[in-house]
């Protein structure tokens, strides 16, 4: 199994929501974060004063999957974040020892 | 039987016809209890609200404090002795103890020289007396220990307000200054007393360098909004009446507030590339201050005038005060209300005349220059009687507690350190 993490612009997690459903994915977890990557920070006006801010707003989307579903998950996150402008984010994928739904004790495959 | 008739109806005219001679006027009276209503809105929850949202969400909670509690420690000073030392006989410079805990004053107490009852008079003035201390807050946010706080306010407003008030509208040496609804007394005094206290408590950490954006611009705007209606009742009922002066006095306060604004928007548009919430706001209040001391006197066409200045002038001031001298006058108190009571105060000279430059609604007349000069000794007194009491006043309390909080706890920030509350308890 694997943890897919990945951070993405604010404005695309409905279009990944429906991507995700469209290809079976039953549950995700969502944050509103700051970051930075090359993507420099935009700036702001106050009081005649223009400032830089580095952090920019993000989402970062969890998700556990099968290690059967990766690629096809990967594929569709992929295809509705990717702008080509910078700041599109990146996704990360870590592997996942243990899933317990907590509600019926079921165990790894069976509760994802 | 009819000597008693007679007797009852003599009494009764007697006692109508009293009431007329001594004149409660029940219009006047309304009005004035709606302004008195309306300016302390200004301040809770309108110059509170203004002010919350230009902090940081760590200091927000200590700017509501520092509003509210000052509105409390005043509204009771008032009472106990400010409003007998600002509007008794006296000297030039100060009132008698004549009316300390208001003594005296009942209910059918009518105020002299007005048609309201004289717990109204209090009142009313007292609002004014909550939010001059209570804008001087702008100046030492986000860095100053509240219980110095306190014990500051109480002292300003003691030795700055009161004879300010006393000097300008209780008979005393200033009698003669043409000050309409405060441009001295209240915006002057906070904006001068916001300098130096912003210069003596000296500048956040992270002044001028770290940029310290206003944490919810939302809440400023409502604050300012609720400052553009409160101050229909700064300005109008300073007339103390319910008649045409108070109509064009609203007329002319809401023209400055619009006129100001636009033109502070055009500035920031033009100089910046981006017109701003903020710059609106602040544009508005700007306006609102600089017409206070002239709305008695000034027409609509003066207040078109007026405005633009205001919109000009204080954002030029705003630029110079931080940019320039480098005071952190942390929400820019002196520029837009030190600024522009001053220039207000100024223009009166020149734009109040009866059928003169762009026509007024005086009642009165003056000669302009004879006149400028007038008001240009009222700024130099209140403004220097300002620098120096607020001055000694910060030293005096500097001796008994730390002014500042310490650098540690103002990172952290003043609502936890101070009050051990978190403004917003989310996730």
């Amino acid at each position: 199994m694997k943890l897919i993490t990945a951070i993405i612009k604010p404005f695309k997690i409905d279009e990944v929501r429906e991507a995700l459903s469209s290809i079976g994915v039953t549950g995700l977890t969502i944050t509103d974060v700051k970051g930075f990557g090359r993507q420099k920070g935009h700036t702001e006006l106050y009081r005649g004063s223009e400032y830089v801010v580095d952090f920019l707003p993000k989402i970062k989307v969890e998700l556990a999957v099968s290690d059967g579903s990766l690629e096809s998950v990967i594929e569709a996150i992929l295809s509705v974040t990717n702008t080509g402008k910078i700041g599109d984010g990146k996704i990360f994928v870590s592997d996942l020892s243990q899933v317990i739904r907590i509600r019926t004790g079921e165990l790894n495959e069976d509760a994802l | 039987m009819q000597i008693k008739k007679i007797l009852i109806t003599a009494c009764l005219s007697f006692i109508s016809f009293a009431s007329f001679a001594e004149g409660v006027d029940s219009g006047d009276t309304s009005w004035i209890l709606t302004s008195t209503a309306l300016v302390l809105f200004m301040t809770l929850p309108g110059l509170s609200l203004f002010y919350a949202g230009l902090v940081r969400s760590k200091n927000a909670i200590s700017v509501f404090m520092q509003c509210f509690v000052i509105a409390c420690m005043v509204s009771i000073a008032w009472v106990i002795y400010g409003y007998s030392l600002a509007f008794t006989e006296g000297n030039a410079f100060i009132g008698g103890t004549s009316l300390f805990f208001l003594a005296g004053i009942g209910r059918d107490t009518i105020a002299p020289g007005t048609t309201m009852p004289h717990s109204l008079f209090v009142i009313f003035q007292m609002t004014f007396a909550i939010i001059t201390p209570a804008l001087v807050v702008g100046a030492f946010a986000e860095r100053m220990k509240f219980g110095a706080m306190c014990l500051f306010s109480l002292l300003w407003f003691t030795a700055v307000y009161i004879p300010a008030c006393h000097m300008i509208w209780g008979g005393g040496y200033l009698a003669d200054v043409k000050d309409f609804a405060g441009g001295l007394v209240v915006h002057l005094t906070c904006g001068v007393g916001a300098l130096v206290a912003a210069i003596v408590l000296g500048s956040r950490k992270g002044f001028p360098s770290s940029p310290m954006p206003p944490h919810n611009r939302t809440m400023v705007i409502t604050g300012a909004a609720m400052l553009w209606v409160g101050w229909f009742g700064f300005n109008a009922g300073s007339s103390w009446a319910a008649d045409g002066l108070a109509g064009m006095a609203m007329l002319v306060t809401h023209i400055s507030a619009a006129t100001a604004a636009l033109t502070w928007m055009a500035i920031e548009w033009i100089k910046q590339g981006k017109p701003t919430l903020i710059g609106v706001a602040t544009g508005m209040v700007a306006g609102l201050a600089t017409i206070t001391p002239a709305a008695g006197s000034v027409g609509p066409e003066g207040a078109l005038l007026i405005g633009f200045m205001a919109g000009i002038i204080c954002f030029y001031a705003t630029q110079t005060v931080k940019g320039v001298f480098g005071i952190d006058d942390s929400l820019d108190v002196f520029p837009v209300h030190g600024v522009g009571g001053m220039i207000g105060i100024i223009m009166v000279s020149f734009v109040g005349v009866q059928g003169g430059f762009l026509g007024s609604s005086a009642g009165e007349d003056w000669v302009p220059m004879e006149q400028l000069l007038i008001q240009l000794k009222g700024i130099v007194v209140i403004g220097v009687w300002t620098a120096v009491a607020t001055w000694i006043i910060l030293k005096v309390v500097g001796l008994v507690t730390d002014l500042r909080v310490s650098e540690e706890e103002e990172l952290q920030g003043l609502d936890v350190t101070e009050h051990e509350e978190r403004s917003y308890d989310l996730v």
